[in-house]
């Protein structure tokens, strides 16, 4: 059985960073486990150097070293452990899309100040907002996806140790003319590549692949070769046929580029690339900036904390430089033994407390969701389905109420959008103002936005998570200074839109319009918000549907 | 670990490099806050910037840096040595670090196998008299962002815990650096930066084409590039050092005053600190250039790093905050 391309290419990628891994950094690995997943986990094992197996949840301790409080309390003076950070190791991260930022943010560090260690980030992300921080895919030179591969079609090929220690030693001598920077730049600028990273670090895999099959120089099969490994994963735009039609930016320095540069952007290197980009880019393009952490706290989810909260039980265990120690629970726990403890050691003063007494603090922390209704009051909406909204709105409140969470509502209709309940738990406040609630009048959608967009960010600051409930038509037609121009009011609503998604913050647009129409659902698009149709239906229907879009 | 890439090297970022410049130059300033994308820079600036600052003298083993031996607090245990020269300190400190990491808190190790009441100093302490570099500053905790407000603010950190009554001077220069994609800086914590710069990859080819070309001589033959570079390097510090000397002297006529207050006004920055902080970085910018008095040519060079992170936002005002202020200082000052 052949070797499936994507299987030669990933194991071509680890050949590279077999033989530089001081200067590739690392690799990232995205795929499901698997028996593939497996044989380059097995693979894994030809990289030079010890490995270290990690994972998201790891402690400051263990990576940076610190006490070894069972030794320090044995021995009665103070042992250091060494953390993973003292030795150069190559850093195998699992689960590496649920790396809360902190951890990524530490390991980018340690990537930046020691050229020793390397990276490999096992990817297990199932959709595209799913994924290993940028922080550390960005600084690591190759990117490997192994889905859909059979099982016999990744048999184990790499070259031998050997071979690979030849290549190694031929590295430092391999040459490469400052055309080849220039090209590699010119090409990561023609796929919208903003950091200067990739081609510095698509220079370096190109002079390993020159170093594997013994070029003196790099050659051009080399730097296509390395563009192919390094670039794919970064893209964030085809490239654009440079034809002065772009009506956002200026000709000037286009034109100057291409007097700069005479034979750049080459074809060959471009068609190279292009055709390994992944095949969603574009729905890639619009979450790329708006990675959700995967292991974020949720809307009104529970989460363990450290710090502050409601207590909970402490717990039995080392303290890591995040919790804090327990200290009555500590010695209750030293109590009972100390009678037999001081049996075996009467010389020593004061309780004897041995590591495993030691209980850290718990807490558990709860944001509070506060949901922001924004409902078109205008004469669109209102003859058509205002009462049905209503409804929805106050089964929505009902939901609200049981799990707790504060809500907010802002009407809109006439020249602007009104805030007429701030966030609040009173359930029969929201009901009483929502039924006084008169229709008529234009669509300010864009006023709408803006206001949600402020509730939602004071919000943020009083420590809840704010989430948006829209109920709208999208058929704007009033701008956000009050004035009746449809084309105006919908450049202005999509403004606000986009800023709205800019804060990533959770949003259901529910479209409530009399005739079908496309607008709801490139607003809700442009949010970066679900679309749900409200289906002349019952409003019970409406509900569930919002609690389930909304995460709940 | 390898030296650090020399400042001078740095291809473009003009800025950047400027407002660096002038924080080291007057530390009073308040800091740096520099946002932009990632692979531009940001970090190997700062790290470029520790190795380029003239060293501080300091008394060996205290804890805080402290210039004199007697202004070592009390609860420090460590023996004090001679007066030494040391390198400027710039601390890291990493996101998710903890209170006690950061404040400083009982010394847990000495209580349990000592049984004494220590206070283990944090990177506060550390950083006194020198650097205290935030990364991805806009994904801080909170509760560790009010804790840096309320010291950056004092210049001293006091710590009340399990049954610690300790205080000490923490005077340091904030320098942080983000990415706005990943979220908002707090207004009050954007406040008290200084400066705040905006970096971008630089859109020129022939430029891009450069930073590549020098990081690949810097990582192929480190010590010839960095004996290239030094000299340039050497000859910033010198300026620097210089500069803090001259700042004294720096005359700053009204009409210079009276062009920073029209400018905030016509901006419609909230406080004072905008026409201060003006004011300081142009009269840091002259010293720095060697002239004898702040002019206007100072204040415009300076009005964009110094002012740009105190506009009010407008959402539908597409140009970036620097454009807009280029375009008050037109209209203000023609």
């Amino acid at each position: 059985m052949t070797p499936s391309p994507a299987w030669a290419r990933a194991l071509r990628a680890l050949t590279l960073l077999a033989i530089d891994p001081e200067g590739l950094r690392g690799l990232t690995l995205r795929a499901r486990a698997g028996p593939v997943r497996q044989a380059f986990d097995a693979a894994l094992a030809h990289l030079p150097g010890p490995a270290r197996r990690i994972h998201p949840d790891l402690s400051d301790t263990q990576l940076f070293g610190g006490a070894d409080i069972a030794a320090t309390l044995s021995a009665g003076r103070l042992i250091r452990s060494a953390g993973l950070a003292e030795t150069p190791a190559r850093l195998v991260l699992t689960m590496a899309e649920r790396t809360p930022p902190a951890l990524a943010a530490r390991l980018a560090q340690l990537l930046d100040q020691s050229q020793k260690h390397t990276l490999v980030l096992f990817d297990e992300g199932i959709d595209a907002e799913e994924s290993a921080p940028q922080t550390l895919c960005e600084r690591l030179a190759l990117h490997v996806t192994l889905d859909d591969i059979r099982h016999d079609a990744a048999p184990a090929l790499m070259p031998a140790a050997a071979d690979l220690e030849e290549a190694r030693a031929r590295l430092p001598n391999i040459q490469h003319s400052p055309e080849d920077i220039a090209k590699l730049t010119a090409l990561a600028a023609s796929f919208g590549i903003d950091s200067l990273r990739a081609p510095w670090l698509a220079l370096r895999a190109a002079r390993a692949l020159a170093a594997l099959a013994a070029h003196a120089q790099v050659t051009q099969d080399d730097l296509r070769e390395a563009a192919e490994l390094v670039y794919p994963a970064r893209a964030t735009q085809l490239p654009q046929e440079p034809e002065p039609e772009q009506p956002d930016a200026t000709p000037e320095p286009e034109e100057q580029r291409q007097s700069e540069t005479p034979d750049i952007p080459d074809e060959l290197l471009i068609a190279a690339v292009a055709a390994l980009l992944p095949p969603a880019l574009l729905d890639q393009l619009t979450q790329r900036g708006a990675t959700r952490r995967a292991a974020g706290s949720g809307a009104g989810a529970r989460r363990k904390a450290h710090q502050r909260g409601r207590p909970l039980p402490a717990r039995p265990g080392a303290p890591d430089g995040r919790g804090r120690i327990d200290l009555i629970a500590t010695l209750r726990a030293a109590a009972p033994w100390q009678p037999l403890r001081r049996s075996t050691r009467p010389d020593k003063p004061g309780v004897i407390i041995h590591a495993a007494d030691i209980h850290l603090k718990r807490y558990e922390d709860r944001a509070d969701r506060l949901v922001i209704f924004a409902v078109d009051a205008s004469g669109s909406s209102a003859l058509a389905r205002l009462a049905e909204t209503k409804g929805a709105v106050e089964l929505l409140l009902a939901e609200a109420y049981s799990r707790r969470d504060q809500v907010a509502l802002i009407a809109f209709r006439g020249m602007g959008a009104d805030l007429i309940l701030p966030p609040t738990r009173a359930l029969v406040q929201a009901k009483r103002r929502l039924g006084g609630l008169p229709g008529g009048g234009g669509t300010p959608l864009a006023a709408a936005l803006g206001a949600a967009l402020t509730l939602a960010q004071q919000s943020q600051a009083h420590g809840l998570s704010p989430t948006l409930a829209l109920l709208t038509d999208a058929r704007a037609n009033i701008t956000l200074d009050g004035r009746g121009d449809r084309a105006e009011a919908a450049k202005d609503t999509t403004t606000m839109a986009r800023l709205w998604r800019a804060q990533n913050l959770p949003a259901i647009v529910i479209d409530i319009s009399a005739r079908p129409g496309p607008e709801p659902a490139q607003l809700a698009a442009e949010m970066n918000a679900r679309h749900l149709p409200l289906p002349r239906a019952d409003a019970r229907r409406i509900s569930t549907a919002v609690t389930s879009a909304l995460g709940g | 670990m390898t030296a650090a890439f020399p400042f001078s090297a740095i291809v473009g970022q003009d800025d950047m490099k400027r407002a660096m410049i002038l924080t080291a130059i007057e530390p009073g300033l308040g800091g740096v806050l520099v946002f932009g994308d990632r692979g531009t820079g940001k970090s190997t600036a700062v790290r470029a910037l520790a190795a380029l600052l003239p060293p501080i003298r300091m008394v060996e083993g205290s804890p805080i840096n402290a210039e004199r031996p007697e202004d070592t607090p009390d609860w420090s245990t460590a023996p004090l040595g001679e007066m030494v020269e040391r390198p400027t300190p710039v601390v890291d400190l990493p996101l998710g670090v903890t209170e006690d990491r950061v404040t400083g808190a009982l010394d847990i190790e000495r209580a349990l196998t000592l049984g004494e009441k220590a206070f283990q100093p944090g990177l506060l302490a550390r950083a006194n008299r020198g650097y205290l570099y935030i990364d991805e500053v806009n994904l801080l905790e909170d509760h560790i962002v009010d804790l840096l407000l309320d010291v950056a603010q004092s210049g001293e950190n006091v710590v009340e815990r399990e049954g610690l009554s300790i205080r000490h001077a923490a005077r340091f220069v904030l320098v942080g650096s983000g990415n706005p994609e990943e979220g908002e800086l707090r207004p009050q914590l954007l406040d008290r930066f200084g400066l705040s710069v905006e970096v971008r990859s630089p859109q020129n080819i022939e430029e891009r084409i450069e930073v590549i070309r020098r990081r690949d001589a810097y990582e192929r033959d480190t010590d010839a590039f960095m004996a290239t570079w030094q000299a340039e390097d050497a000859l910033i510090r010198d300026r620097i050092l210089a500069a803090r000397s001259a700042l004294r002297t720096v005359q700053s006529p009204d009409d210079v005053l009276r062009d920073c207050a029209t400018l905030c006004i016509a901006i419609g920055a909230d406080g004072l600190r905008g026409e201060l902080t003006l004011l300081r970085a142009a009269r840091a910018l002259a010293a720095y250039e060697g002239d004898d008095a702040v002019t206007r040519a100072h204040l415009r060079q300076v009005a964009p790093l110094a002012l740009s992170h105190r506009l009010r936002r407008d959402p539908l005002d597409e140009a970036g905050s620097a454009a807009r202020i280029a375009r008050a200082m037109t209209e203000v000052w023609g």
